[in-house]
Parts: C-alpha cells; structure tokens; sequence
C-alpha cells in the first residue's frame, strides 16, 4: 500500500543547551543534584521574582542559527505560553512565538541512493526559539501515593529548532536528525544525551496520496529518546495512517506516544484543549536586540564545522569521501585525528591507525576521546618508527598496546624491550639459510613451483626473529635463495 | 458584548479557576467592560508604528553566565502545602 502515498515528516528538537545557570536565573544546571536544590524565586515561580535573559544563551543560539543557515533576527521577543500543568509553576512557559532569534534556514542532508529522493536533499528550518525548560514529575509505583515535582531542571536552556515538512522518508528523517545532532555538538552548545533528553525529538508525520498537493492530517510523536526509536515510531506512524485511510477512516490530530516495548504509537488523549496556550509578549522581559557586530563577533569564534573540516581532510589528506565521514562524525575524533596528521606526512596511515587500532581500544574501554591514554603525539612518535622501518607495522601494534597500557613514548617501549626490527642484511640471511636448511623439502616443492610455500617460509623467518626482521627484505632474500 | 460567558468560562477552565454561576456573571460583565474601553485604542490611526512588546522603553538586559547561590530545598519547599521526600507532592499525574 506504500507504494501509493507519499510521507511527509516535520521535526521539532529541543536542544538543552550547557550553559553553566539556567535561561533567566542564576541557579546551577548540573544535573544529578538532589530534589529541588538547584531553585531560586525566578525558577520557583514566586510572586514578584524578575527573570534576567542569560547572555550566554543567546550566543549559543546565534551559534546554531549560523550553522544551520538561519537569518539571526535583528529584534526579537519572549512570549508566555499559558499552560496548566504540574511541573511547570509559574502556569507558562517563557518561550518566543512571534518574532523568534532565528529563521529561515536549512541543512543539507545525505540519504542512501534510492530512486528519487536518494542521495542529497536540503530540508528547511522554520525557525530556531529559545525558551525556558518544565520541572521534573516523578511518579511512584505505588498507585496510592501522589506525584512528586523536582524544579532543578525548571528554567534549563533550550533551543527549540523546528524543520519545514521537507522529509520524506525515516531515514531522511534520521538523516537530518544526526546532522543537527554533530552541529550542536560541534558548537559545543550541547551535551547531545538522547537517553538523559539532552536532545529531544517531536515527529510530525502524515501521509498523503502521491500527487497531491494539501498535507494529510498528521500526528505528533513525542518526545523518543533514540534514533533507532525515532525511525521505528515513524515507521509504526505510517503504516498505521495508510492502514486507517484504506480503510476508510481518517487520520486524528492528536499527540502520539512512541513505546519502544510493543514498537507501538497510541494516543495521549486529554490533551486537546492544552493546546490553547494564548500567547502574549512576557512583560518580564525587554525585546532582544541583536546587531551585526555581535553577529559577526559570533561567527568569529565558530568552530569549523563539519562540512568544512571533511572539504579540508579530503583535500588536504587525500582521505576517501567514507573514511572522512568516519574521521569527522565526532569533533574530538576529527581533532584527535587533525593532531595526528599535522605532525606526520603519512595522513593515510593516521587515519588508518585512528579509524582502526584507536577507536576499537576506546570501543573496548567505553572511553570518550579525551580519555584516549595514547595522545596525538604519543600515536605520531609510533608512526615515524613505522615510517623509518625501525619497526614493521606488526610489531607496531604490540608497541601500540603498551602505549596504551603504560602511557611510554613508542621510542622507550622499543628500546626497553628490544623490538627494533633487524635490517642488518646478514643477520637477516643467516635466519633465512637456517629456516630453509631445516625444511628440505618444502623447500624442494617451492622450487618445483609451489609459490604459496613462500609464505611459509616467511612465517618461519618472522618467528625466528621474534617478527623483528624487515618482512621486505625477508621476502627478497627468500626469492633469491630460493629460486637459486 | 465583547466577550461571552462562554468564553469567561473556558478562559477560567484554562487556567482551572472553579467559578460558580454569580462570579461568571459578574465577570463575564467586568470582562466585558474592560474590553470596551480597551478597544478605544482601535480609534487611533496605528498605521506604520512598530507593535510595542514592552511599556518600558529598554532592550537587552542581561545577565552573566555565573552560577549565584540557589535558595536551597528547604527553603524552597517551606511554604509547600505537602513536600515528600525534597519535592513538592501534588495530586498523581497520569501521562
């Protein structure tokens, strides 16, 4: 049935932002503080407490309006979005409606080729928002007891970014959802936390027959806290639509729950009438003016962001399109990897050892980049051993495993245990006479033209020399000896 | 009528006021009244002028990102009809 409609898929995230105090008071945003610890007059709500906009977080917000290509608004205001409910005590929320920081933007995304819409599509950004974040409801398991509210969390800094209905497809969904995921990421405005909704994901999906051009009624999938779960929550939300629309029925507005236990969305029912929020202008707070001194000044301090630094590793290292994707998924592996390759010719062989031996010890160990023992220069020291043949790239990675283990320099670690690889050409023939002396009669079959057995003979030479010998000149002076 | 008592009625339902049949009326009628005289401003030629978000005429205030000391738990929670275990106890909320 698929087949004959077409998906439509808009996107709201809220982003936490990590600034150090919350959005309009001086309270801490650590988290993991005790229950409502973290709470002054502004976030508690009380009578006559005045909100003070935190500088920092309209920064962070220029920041993800320029990387996402937003228009940074030259004036903008704070609206009241009057809702009822317990985790939020002032009875609304400080959010933007009309006039918001930033608007019209878009980010490029990249989907496998499929038909049409495979490859490289550019999906819109309606606007960028900032606004204040609720409390937090706890709920116990025995049904007799109440709720309880911890306000730590009330007033934490979010950015509200909300797409155009330009998706088309989960995955292009996905696809966009990673891509703001490594900006604010490499902003540094975010911690990125699905699972703890430091990065939270509303779905607006709807289906509509190919062809035509009004948008089907959608429904909003709330609040699903990984990307595996986003995809098969839009999934379950498609089949589900086309199914009631076959079947005569119609698609309901109405806010949807995603539950990862039965891979099901079901309604959240009750809340039609919260979504009468009588916005006005919050009198508590003057408008934002932003100039372009400060803009530029803003766009002065960006990082380079992903798209650029993947442009410059492929010119300036010649890495392939994939493994410049790999290298750059993450910030601090791009610069982890940058630092490498701006010490040592060799860029291929940084990244190799990077995407390779680095990051399956870091998988291993669960570690974030910046616990890595090896540093950058650690890494380089190895490589230009490896470059200069004082060790061969086998023996390099047992000189890796003990800079990782004991944090020495690859220079120590070879001299200490003597891994420094035989070039001596003598030393070396002298193995090679010895191995094929002891073995006659492999020896005989290679002659007769059984070519594999040379890396039998290889083998045996490496093993005698505890893998120190140069594999190069083994190889050579095998041959030699060999075919006399 | 500027406004209805219907809609004095939801208005209060929003923001959960339990209001019984005499307050409407004399609400509804107040309301009413409010609403008239605020609607004198239509009289005025407002073509060409900025809508006003503030009555003071300031912009940009801000503040540092510095932590400053929080009121700490139990003060915040003093005044809570019904605080269980550093949190405010409200009624069971049902997602």
């Amino acid at each position: 049935m698929r087949k004959h409609y077409e998906v439509v898929i808009g996107l709201e995230v809220h982003v936490q932002l990590t600034t150090n105090t919350k959005i309009f008071c001086g309270c801490s945003t650590a988290f993991g503080s005790s229950p409502n610890s973290q709470t002054c007059p502004v976030c508690l709500g009380l009578p006559g407490a005045l909100p003070v906009l935190n500088r920092q977080v309209v920064e962070n917000a220029i920041k993800a309006g320029l990387a996402t290509n937003c228009q940074i608004a030259p004036r903008s205001i704070f609206a009241r979005k009057n809702y009822f409910y317990p985790d939020l005590p002032k009875g609304y929320q400080i959010s933007q409606f009309e006039l918001p920081i930033c608007e019209h933007g878009h980010l490029d995304i990249e989907t496998e080729g499929q038909g049409e819409r495979g490859g490289h599509q550019t999906i819109g950004i309606t606007r960028i928002h900032m606004e204040e974040d609720a409390g937090k409801l706890l709920h116990s398991d025995d049904p007799t007891t109440g709720s309880r509210v911890d306000l730590n969390r009330a007033c934490t800094p979010l950015l509200e970014v909300v797409s155009e209905p330009d998706m088309r497809s989960s995955d292009e969904a996905i696809a966009y959802l990673k891509k703001l995921h490594q900006i604010v990421m490499y902003l540094g405005i975010c911690d990125g936390n699905l699972e703890e909704g430091s990065f939270r994901c509303d779905a607006n999906v709807s289906v509509r027959p190919w062809g035509q051009e009004e948008l089907g009624t959608r429904a909003e999938l709330k609040n699903i806290n990984s990307f595996r779960f986003i995809k098969e929550g839009i999934e379950y939300e498609i089949d589900r639509q086309i199914e009631l629309i076959e079947d005569g029925g119609e698609v309901v507005q109405e806010t949807r729950l995603y539950d990862s236990n039965t891979g099901m969305t079901r309604s959240m029912r009750g809340k039609e009438e919260a979504h009468d929020y009588r916005y006005f202008p919050d009198p508590d707070l003057v408008p934002l003016i932003i100039d372009n001194d400060w803009i530029e000044t803003v766009r002065g301090i960006l990082p380079e962001l992903p798209e650029p630094k993947k442009a410059r590793f492929m010119a300036d290292y010649s890495l392939s399109a994939h493994n410049t994707d790999i290298l750059t998924a993450e910030k601090a592996l791009a610069d982890y990897f940058d630092a490498c390759a701006r010490q040592h010719k060799d860029a291929k062989a940084c990244a190799n050892w990077v995407m390779g031996d680095v990051q399956r010890r870091r998988n291993d160990e669960g570690i974030s980049v910046a616990e890595i023992p090896v540093t950058p220069e650690l890494l380089v020291g190895m490589l230009e051993r490896i470059a200069d043949k004082t060790i061969s790239g086998k023996i390099a990675k047992t000189v890796f495993e003990e800079m990782w283990t004991s944090g020495k320099s690859a220079d120590a670690i070879i001299d200490e245990k003597g891994l420094k690889q035989v070039t001596d050409t003598g030393a070396i023939e002298k193995m090679v006479d010895d191995v094929i002396a002891a073995n006659p009669g492999q020896a005989q079959e290679f002659s007769e033209g059984k070519d594999k057995l040379l890396g039998f003979f290889v083998g045996q030479v490496m093993k005698a020399s505890k893998g120190k010998a140069n594999p190069g000149m083994v190889n050579e002076l095998l041959c030699k000896k060999l075919r006399g | 009528m500027k406004i209805t008592r219907a809609e004095v009625e939801k208005v209060a339902r929003l923001s959960r006021l339990a209001l019984g049949d005499d307050e409407l009326d004399a609400l509804t009628g107040q309301l009413d009244a409010i609403l008239g005289h605020v609607e004198q401003l239509n009289e005025l030629d407002t073509d060409g002028i900025v809508p006003m978000a503030h009555a003071v005429p300031l912009e940009n205030a801000f503040r540092a990102d510095e932590v400053k000391p929080s009121l700490g738990s139990e003060k915040a929670l003093q005044n809570a009809p019904n605080p269980v275990d550093g949190c405010f106890g409200v009624p069971k909320v049902i997602e």
